[in-house]
């Protein structure tokens, strides 16, 4: 299962990401974010767009369909 | 929770002045709670006060005619909206949302000029945080209007693409931006755009390529040197 993927050196722990996850996955363990899928994840990539240190991804797999 | 004068400390804005100042000047800010989703201001409406993010996230965008929406700015704790109504005396220029639980200070028109007349040394800080605001809102202006962005996030897509039996570069909104030499708000539009017309289809952490060849036809002729035997 594909999960933003969490930078622990950059993440400071501020909890913006927490606060804007529609889903409730992201939690603050030990001063740095975690990802734990309570519903899945809807890739919306809000938590990306808010991190002030660029420490959550939400990488795209990019496909061809043919 | 930090005092009103102990958080001010932390604003741009107000970061030069003594705690005695920040004092007083917090007593003039009223707190506003929002749930997530909750409209803040919305765009053309009367403007009532200038705020400032304590805590959570705010969006500011503008929507258009047919529902489309451009986010401007990502607003977070420290950073302030929606000055320029405040200033000018005009309708808020775009709405804000709050994007899960916020906590802001807002000052009011009246108490804002108070502060200014009464602190003038503010003004300087002022006209810094509005030349910030301005360059970025210049760029995502020349990108909206002037580059063809979503030309260059089609190209980025066609010579990214993998066919899905094996490995695949993965990129996130935010390294698409940097490729592109444009700000992430634009890749996002862009993106939806493509959607919008049938080449893509958002499918989780899946973009999938629909049709390569109105992926082709947005990029232009200068495609063809490059990528055409791919996929």
């Amino acid at each position: 299962m594909m999960k933003p993927q969490i930078d622990l050196g950059k993440c400071d722990g501020c909890g913006l990401c927490i606060g804007v996850c529609t889903r409730h996955n992201l939690v603050l363990v030990d001063g740095v974010v975690a990802f734990v899928e309570v519903i899945e994840c809807d890739w919306c990539t809000i938590c990306e767009a808010v991190c002030p240190r660029g420490a959550i991804s939400c990488p795209f797999d990019i496909v061809i369909l043919e | 929770m930090a005092s009103k004068a102990e958080f001010l400390k932390s604003v741009p804005y107000f970061s030069p002045m003594s705690p005695a100042e920040l004092e007083q000047i917090g007593s003039l800010f009223f707190e506003k709670r929002c749930q997530r989703d909750e409209i803040i201001l919305l765009e053309e409406e009367l403007a009532e006060a200038l705020y400032i993010v304590v805590s959570g996230v705010v969006k500011i965008f503008k929507t258009s005619a047919d529902g489309k929406e451009q986010i401007l700015a990502i607003i977070r704790p420290g950073e302030s909206f929606n000055e320029v109504p405040m200033f000018d005396g005009g309708l808020n220029p775009a709405s804000a949302q709050a994007m899960g639980q916020v906590l802001l200070y807002g000052l009011g028109k009246d108490e804002l000029d108070y502060v200014l007349k009464n602190y003038p040394q503010l003004a300087s800080r002022v006209i810094k945080v509005m030349a910030g605001r301005m360059r970025h809102l210049v760029l995502l202006v020349e990108d909206l209007s002037f580059r063809q962005v979503i030309g260059r996030v089609a190209r980025i897509l066609l010579e990214n693409a993998g066919d899905g039996a094996g490995p695949s570069p993965q990129l996130t909104q935010r390294d698409m931006a940097a490729m592109a030499g444009t700000v992430r708000e634009v890749v996002s539009r862009s993106l939806k755009t493509l959607e919008e017309e049938g080449a893509i289809k958002m499918d989780r952490h899946r973009i999938i390529i629909l049709d390569k060849k109105i992926l082709q036809k947005i990029v232009g002729p200068f495609f063809e040197t490059k990528v055409t035997d791919r996929g």
